[in-house]
């Protein structure tokens, strides 16, 4: 049983918790993930870790309350114990001195990025920044962001903040000469950033988070292609070349339980509302 | 021929073994509950009265724990079930299991004397009796060892692990089990189908070395959250082994394997076992399968993988398979059990490409018929392709169960350990690998295999670090 320690609410329905859990934190680094399970009848889900405090023992990510499990994950408080959480998983980022970075971090995947940011900035690299979410109320860490960042750019699908889309990000890219380009969050998000940068060759590390079970690489649930290579994001990533990925089939199968996953969130809900 | 009588009876020796009561085929394709019921008090003493007792026993040979079987048969024969068990448990802490699945007709029923004029005594089914009837009865926990003060790392819970900590319990050391998964068991909890091994059972053998004093951490990925080498150092391990099995699922890298409704076989099981997806959306962990399932391969994880397909409502379950029935690795009884479900086989036929819908699920697999060749020097025979004949079938649901490659974070991330080109662990014949004080076993060492031969080498490196841990205390204290 691992204790919740804090919870924020970062933007309405996006939650961020710290947990006691000292052996994953003593080992944590960026890019890494954790697999939590709430309960015996529980899923199996991956979190990308969002941050770590190795002497205080504790773990930090953030979800979306989107699913039966993230919904009841969001329901839990200080105090409260989440029954097991496997990690750390995955291969750390690759964190050095690029030169200029280009950072884009798009809805609760700006959790992570704050992470990645501060080592590639420890490491000695130039920031360039753009957060984005559907809305600006859905924004959150702007200032610890910006204060990191030598650029800082805003965007949101309906333009309330910043810039309208990731459009901008073509006359940018088209001026900075880029050493690198981490992009996290959804799906569409890493297929438009990595379209944006491909004309220029700009290496671009996309974070992926496919469905995934045990996390170890044994049931292949998360197999995607690259450079038309099986590979399991699991194990082989979970950050792949952003040129590489084949997106479209990536959609299709993150897709593929989407009728159950609707189905167990609204049975629950409805359960919870017969018995408040 | 001379009729082999048993000592001290008259009687002719009962050809037939006592059959052992299962759910009729029309009703348990309609459940995941256990398929074989067990024998009652009645059956397992009129089958332990067919044993000889050999004075040279032969069953022992094929034993890879050297269980005492005509001893344990010979308690069951004088209603001494206490007895029986304690004699089982002797060498081996797992019987409910192995009972269950271990292959005795290539085991210890293979060499059982009567087996040549009739059928062998059903010692997996004596075991299996004695071992149900200690369950319901609460376990005896044995006496165990003084505390040595020398602690053991055990990676992963799965038949090796579990056998392993037990024995090195009893002998006095502190066990700490690491398992990656949210339940102990490895391969015995995700990967064998509740209605061959019904997961309390595992539960209760798991529970049962719990009371021996062994301790185990959930959610431990030895290789990220420790190495081999802060176990041994930071850690304060004495000794390390490593049982992390088989993982990976294999696939056969043809067009359309990454196609929605396509599965790995373990995958297709983790859900079905592990996370009970047969009972969503009460568990939440969901699976889907259609009407029309293909299972590639013949082995054991395809036959359970194809009976699961038709618990969970597919009309049609087919095991592809390359070569022919008598090449399929499957035990007998599984592909059995598999006929008389219903589970249909397509023998020489080789899968060499999937097709999806526009909303990329499978649809449909592209499939070569096979031949075989004339024996080679080594008397195999080939499956090779017949020149056009190729077809296409209606399919809905695939699951590649071809086999799976050695875990291979502990070899990555173990400077010093020596692997083999395959993945798996280099060990001498005591288990010990390249690095002193760690040792390894199972599908780790050998590649797929048995659960049984997985306890065989836990058990054989249990004894091995114990004589491992006693040499240094000495040195340590000198």
């Amino acid at each position: 049983m691992y204790e919740i320690l804090a919870v924020k609410e970062l933007a309405p329905k996006i939650k961020w918790f710290e947990v006691y859990a000292p052996h994953i934190a003593k080992k944590a680094k960026p890019g890494q993930f954790i697999i939590l399970i709430i309960n015996e009848r529980g899923e199996r889900i991956p979190l990308t870790i969002a941050g770590y405090d190795r002497e205080k023992g504790i773990v930090s990510f953030a979800f979306n309350e989107v699913g039966k499990t993230t919904k009841q994950l969001g329901l839990l408080k200080e105090g409260d114990r989440i029954w097991n959480i496997a990690g750390p998983l995955g291969n750390p980022s690759e964190i050095r001195k690029f030169g200029k970075v280009l950072c884009v971090a798009a809805g609760v995947m700006i959790a992570p990025m704050l992470l990645q940011i501060k080592a590639l900035r420890e490491a000695g690299n130039e920031i360039t920044a753009v957060i984005g979410a559907r809305r600006r109320d859905l924004l959150f860490f702007v200032e610890d962001i910006k204060a990191l960042s030598h650029r800082f750019y805003v965007a949101t699908d309906d333009g309330s903040e910043g810039h309208k889309g990731l459009g901008f990000l073509k006359e940018i890219v088209a001026k900075e000469k880029f050493d690198r380009c981490i992009v996290m969050g959804p799906v569409p998000t890493l297929q438009a950033v990595s379209e944006i940068t491909r004309p220029y060759g700009i290496p671009t590390i996309v974070s992926l988070m496919p469905l995934m079970v045990d996390g170890m690489g044994m049931c292949g649930v998360c197999r995607v292609l690259v450079g038309g290579k099986m590979k399991f994001a699991c194990v082989d990533g979970p950050e792949f070349d952003g040129h590489l990925v084949d997106y479209e089939e990536l959609i299709r199968r993150q897709r593929m339980f989407i009728v159950e996953e609707r189905l167990s969130a609204l049975l629950w809900e409805m359960g919870g509302l017969k018995y408040g | 021929m001379a009729e082999i009588t048993p000592k001290g009876s008259r009687e002719k020796i009962k050809k037939k073994a006592v059959p052992i009561p299962k759910q009729p085929p029309e009703v348990r394709i309609k459940n995941f509950n256990e398929v074989a019921l067990g024998y009652t008090e009645e059956q397992a003493r009129e089958e332990a009265e067919r044993c000889l007792q050999c004075k040279e026993p032969q069953c022992i040979k094929g034993c890879p724990v050297g269980i005492d079987i005509p001893a344990f048969i010979k308690c069951i024969r004088e209603g001494n079930f206490e007895e029986g068990i304690r004699k089982i448990k002797e060498k081996n802490s797992l019987p409910a299991i192995c009972g269950r699945v271990c292959p005795q007709e290539d085991q210890c029923q293979k060499y059982c004397v009567l087996g040549k004029v009739g059928d062998p005594v059903s010692i997996g089914r004596l075991e299996r009796f004695l071992a149900d009837w200690e369950r319901a009865r609460g376990f005896n926990i044995p006496e165990k060892a003084p505390s040595t003060g020398r602690r053991v790392a055990v990676i992963g819970s799965g038949p090796s692990g579990l056998t392993l900590a037990a024995d090195l319990a009893k002998l006095g050391h502190e066990v700490v089990v690491f398992e990656l998964l949210h339940l102990p068991g490895g391969v015995l909890t995700y990967g064998i189908p509740e209605f061959r091994l019904p997961k309390e059972i595992v539960k209760a053998e798991v529970g049962y070395i719990q009371k021996l004093g062994v301790e185990f951490r959930f959610g431990y990925v030895i290789g990220r959250t420790f190495t081999i080498h802060e176990l041994l150092t930071d850690e304060g391990f004495d000794a390390v082994f490593i049982g992390t099995g088989a993982g990976p699922p294999m696939f056969m890298g043809i067009p359309g394997e990454t196609l929605c409704g396509v599965y790995s076989a373990n995958e297709f099981l983790i859900r079905v076992n592990l996370m009970k997806s047969y009972l969503f959306p009460g568990w939440d962990t969901p699976i889907k399968v259609g009407d029309k399932v293909a299972v590639i391969g013949a082995g054991n994880v395809a036959m359970d993988a194809a009976r699961c397909a038709l618990r969970l409502g597919a009309k049609e379950v087919h095991i592809v398979y390359r070569r022919s029935r008598s090449e399929m690795p499957a035990r007998e009884e599984e592909i059995m059990n598999a006929e008389e479900e219903g589970v249909i086989f397509d023998v020489l036929t080789l899968p060499v490409a999937y097709y999806g819908d526009e909303k990329g699920w499978v649809r449909k697999m592209e499939c070569i018929r096979m031949q075989l060749t004339e024996p080679d020097e080594s008397g195999r025979r080939r499956p090779v392709p017949i020149p056009n004949s190729n077809f296409i079938a209606d399919i809905d649901t695939v699951i590649v169960a071809i086999g799976r490659r050695p875990n291979p974070l502990i070899q990555q991330t173990t400077p010093g350990l020596k692997v083999n080109d395959d993945g798996t662990i280099v060990v001498d014949e005591n288990m010990r690998t390249s690095i002193e004080g760690v040792y390894a076993g199972g599908d780790i060492v050998t590649g797929e295999a048995t659960v049984i031969s997985a306890m065989g080498a836990g058990r054989k490196a249990a004894k091995s670090i114990h004589e491992y841990l006693l040499k240094r205390g000495k040195n340590k204290s000198s």
